[in-house]
């Protein structure tokens, strides 16, 4: 019920949307949304490193997410905890990717997991508020040209 | 205006618990039932039942109400609305990131053929 899963048909092979997934150049190119640019990407990949992403919003407000990786098997499987920055501690979640080899390139099942963990309640209310509304501005700002899907 | 709020806390935590999640799924099927009615398929006893309606009551996701003897379980959707508001934005954020990763690898697979790889 916390958790959020989305499933993706890529025509790329798993080892090319891997290392879009966990290099700075790749994602640099697909992180930020739309319009608004990514200003750091650091990614230490090997279990126990750690990754650090920066983006703009199209308000100009800026945010970030960071978090360690948890399990590092290229080609097949990513998972990282998550988390993000702010002047509040906004909690930990879980984030974790699997890519399946099939005909036409790569199934991604993604799936974002524990954003309402009891342990973590309070500080995520206080981070999340935050994050969120300035999402949801975004969201406002950007609702044209949103690409709706049926994931 | 959606926020995380505590009642999103509350939502949340009431709809962690599988009893509760298939007492709500019930309810979705036939609401208005009785809590007699609520507790038959589970394999806990009625007690048992009565918390985790008190859970959800809590939470305001069911009303109850008395008629004679018996306890009439209704469903209230505003916080479950607005739990998947919250979640449906969390969605939309992902969902638009997933979409240009896989912009940006169909075009790194092109440049791979291309280069005979």
């Amino acid at each position: 019920m916390n958790s959020l899963t989305l499933v993706r048909r890529i025509a790329a092979r798993p080892s090319i949307v891997f290392d879009a997934l966990t290099t700075p150049e790749g994602i640099a190119c697909w992180w930020g949304p739309d319009g608004g640019p990514v200003l750091l990407a650091e990614t230490d990949l090997r279990v126990g490193g750690r990754f650090r992403v920066r983006f703009r919003m199209l308000d100009g407000s800026e945010h970030e997410s960071s978090g360690e990786y948890r399990e590092v098997a290229r080609p097949k499987r990513l998972a990282m905890s998550w988390r993000w920055l702010g002047g509040d501690d906004s909690g930990e979640s879980l984030v974790e990717i699997d890519l399946r080899a099939i005909a036409e390139g790569t199934e991604l099942t993604f799936t974002h997991s524990r954003l309402h963990d009891e342990e973590t309640r309070r500080s995520h209310e206080e981070g999340w508020n935050g994050a969120l509304d300035k999402l949801e501005r975004h969201f406002l700002a950007s609702s044209n040209g949103d690409r709706h899907d049926q994931a | 205006m959606v926020n995380y709020n505590r009642q999103l806390d509350r939502t949340f935590a009431a709809l962690v618990d599988p009893t509760r999640r298939a007492i709500l799924a019930r309810l979705e099927r036939e609401d208005g039932a009785s809590v007699s009615a609520l507790a038959k398929p589970f394999a806990i006893k009625l007690p048992a039942v009565m918390k985790h309606l008190d859970v959800l009551d809590d939470a305001g996701l069911i009303t109850r109400s008395k008629l004679g003897r018996t306890v009439t379980v209704r469903l209230s959707p505003e916080p479950m609305r607005e739990a998947m508001d919250w979640l449906r934005r969390y969605e939309r954020f992902w969902s638009a990131r997933l979409d240009r990763l896989a912009a940006y690898a169909e075009g790194k697979e092109a440049e791979a053929r291309k280069r005979g790889r």
